[in-house]
């Protein structure tokens, strides 16, 4: 035996030294300051597209006002009062600071202000998604997890085909077949919309419109009844929007299992002796939780603006079917207004999904 | 070195079955380890690792290991029970993997994964637990053990990670230690460092150590005994101060594969190997 068991040496202090001083909350708030700034960037570069899009489109927002028939005069008038006389730059600025006050213009189809129409759709369209993409976490998540557990057996093949499925369906046909059964058939549903007839009246009259939504709503008000109906409409189109969502992420939890699994912390777990469901549920499953955390919010912005389909099919008043009519009416100030509240969440989502890193990886922070 | 051995391993074979066909990555191994350091050395791939695990029954599918005998301190290893298999494993067998870089768990506080390796063994406060993670840290001299143990691993340096490592492996006190490649990871001024912690505890515990390793070398002056691997198979069984007497051609290779300091300036050999010694 040579190596001699001697004193401190001065690497080591000089190692220690390295463990990083700085405090957390310093570090964190300099994070989200920079992604705050990056998301308002993409805001200015949204509001550009949309404005760019209502100059360059050929439609005549003064003529869609006043109508063919009117003078000359009346025309010229009109487009004073929208500003259009204006130059380009200025009419951007007024753009800007319109949309900072939640002024979208007035819908040709509704005749009410876009902004109105879009506070009434959006929380429909916000209740779904979010429920649909709850599904997905709470099936896909565990699905996934078991599935690359038991990579290449007969769960793994089940689930995967169950996924599968769920890929390779048409919405419209999967919510069609859904209601056929569950609603035509057997009847344990709502059918399309959010409420029956007749709850209609006791929701106009019971329940205070606190947020919008007919769920929170109705049970903050203490109407239960309507809450209870409520729920049997939601319930498909959430099924048929949550298994994408759980086909997504269940594909995607598979992966990163597999290749968590395959690290060698996670053979030093089993070393120290560590129950393979803890080594699985909590060493693997918390690093995969990291890239996860950016595939649950990709496939909840995505049933944010893309469950067109579904709201089509089930009737449900959201966001995605007003923007589709405004788009066949050429309504472009809802169309417009609407895409830039989609925007808006989906640059509070990232925001949301980046402090969520910072939790979950230390490394990030 | 006591006279009992604390672990018998008896005609080790570890195959994979793939559907490219079927590699046997140990072929028929066979030794004792006592409470004494015994070194295993040979070229990368011939088995070194494949070994150490199919000793804590860590083969991973495709893999399969068989042996004719595996007993540890009267206990048959290949009898047991998983559920009872695993409170071997950590308890009385314990592993240092290569890099603690990866064999660290990235999102955990170094503190939960040193009171895990506690408390999957023992009903243990969590204080105490705590008092035991400093203790062990201290041991390994980690000079700020209440930070380190708050710290995340990527915040550690490599050789801070290992003694981490060692800590974590070295905290339920096992009877026997597998060092894998233990500092060939580490920056060359650290190695000499770390192996001296690990030496020290190994020492003043009294367990025994499996220290692999492809550096002949270092495995000769920090290890009681060598067996030297060659595809698979122990060519050779050397006490380590016996050395330069070895007999097998692929060990005298390897050593004439060393250069010498203030030796002849003449270049180094080139290995040779043949498929009939394995
Ligand atoms: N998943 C696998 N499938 C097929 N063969 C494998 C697999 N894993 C390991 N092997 C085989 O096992 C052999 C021995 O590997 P092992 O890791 O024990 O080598 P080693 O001596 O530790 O080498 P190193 O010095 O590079 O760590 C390899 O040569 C390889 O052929
Ligand atoms: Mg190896």
């Amino acid at each position: 035996m040579s190596v001699s068991q001697g004193a401190h040496d001065p690497a080591s202090a000089e190692e220690e030294a390295a463990i990083a001083g700085t405090g957390l909350l310093p570090r964190i708030a300099g994070r989200f300051g920079k992604t705050l700034f990056s998301l308002f960037v993409t805001l200015f570069g949204l509001l550009l597209v949309t404005f760019a899009i209502a100059r360059l489109v050929p439609l005549d927002p003064a003529l869609a006002v006043v109508g063919p028939r009117a003078t000359q005069a009346q025309y010229e008038a009109a487009r004073k009062e929208m500003g259009l006389d204006q130059p380009i730059p200025v009419q951007f600025v007024n753009y800007l600071s319109d949309v900072v006050r939640g002024d979208f213009g007035r819908s040709n189809l509704t005749s009410r202000p876009v902004i109105d129409d879009v506070r009434d759709a959006f929380p429909a369209t916000l209740e779904l998604a979010t429920l649909a993409t709850l599904l997905g976490v709470l099936l896909g998540v565990p699905a996934g997890v078991v599935s690359a557990v038991n990579q290449g057996r007969w769960p793994d093949h089940v689930l995967r085909v169950v996924g599968l499925l769920g890929y390779s369906m048409p919405v419209f046909w999967l919510g069609l077949i859904a209601l056929l059964i569950f609603y035509g058939q057997l009847g344990w549903v709502g059918g399309p919309g959010q409420l029956d007839v007749s709850y209609e009246l006791s929701y106009e009259l019971d329940v205070t419109a606190y947020t919008g939504s007919i769920l929170i709503d109705s049970a903050l008000s203490g109407a239960w009844d309507v809450f209870a109906n409520a729920l049997t409409h939601i319930a498909l189109p959430v099924f048929v929007l949550g298994y994408f969502s759980l086909a997504y992420i269940s594909r995607m939890t598979r992966s990163f299992m597999l290749e968590q699994l395959g690290q060698e912390y996670v053979t030093a777990a089993r070393v120290k002796g560590v129950p393979e469901g803890r080594v699985i549920w909590v060493h693997a499953l918390g690093n995969a939780m990291v890239p996860l955390i950016t595939v649950i919010a990709l496939s909840y912005a995505a049933l944010l603006e893309g469950s067109v389909l579904t709201e089509t099919v089930f009737a449900w008043p959201g966001l995605g079917l007003y923007i589709t009519q405004a788009l066949f009416a050429a309504d472009l100030n809802a169309v417009l207004g609407g895409t830039v509240v989609i925007g808006v969440a989906f640059i509070v989502l990232n925001l949301l999904s980046d402090l969520l890193y910072t939790v979950v990886d230390p490394r990030a922070r | 070195m006591t006279d009992e051995p604390l672990l018998e391993v008896e005609n080790l074979r570890v195959r994979f079955e793939t559907s490219r066909g079927v590699t046997e990555a140990v072929r028929g191994v066979s030794f004792q380890v006592g409470r004494e350091r015994v070194g295993i050395v040979g070229e990368s791939g011939s088995g070194k690792s494949m070994t150490g695990r199919s000793i804590l029954r860590l083969i991973r599918p495709p893999g399969v290991a068989t042996a004719d005998r595996l007993m540890f301190s009267g206990i048959d290893l290949q009898a047991l029970s998983e559920r009872r298999m695993r409170a071997m494993r950590g308890r009385r067998i314990a592993m240092v993997m290569q890099d603690p870089k990866y064999s660290l768990n990235p999102v955990m506080r170094i503190g939960s994964q040193l009171v895990e390796a506690l408390k999957v063994h023992e009903r243990i406060s969590k204080s105490k637990a705590r008092e035991r993670a400093l203790q062990m840290l201290a041991d390994v001299q980690i000079r700020d053990p209440e930070r380190v143990l708050s710290a995340y691993p990527h915040e550690l340096s490599g050789g801070m990670g290992q003694r981490v490592m060692i800590a974590m492996m070295l905290i339920p006190s096992p009877d026997l230690l597998i060092a894998d490649e233990p500092t060939s990871a580490l920056d060359v001024t650290v190695q000499l460092e770390v192996l001296r912690i690990l030496d020290g505890l190994v020492k003043d515990r009294g367990m025994g150590l499996i220290f692999i390793s492809h550096d002949l070398r270092l495995v000769s002056t920090f290890c009681d005994r060598v067996l030297v691997m060659y595809l698979g198979k122990i060519v050779e069984e050397i006490d380590a101060s016996r050395l330069q007497d070895a007999e097998h051609p692929y060990t005298r290779g390897l050593l004439e594969c060393l250069p010498a300091i203030g030796g002849s300036h003449e270049p180094l050999k080139v290995l040779k190997r043949d498929e009939a010694w394995a």
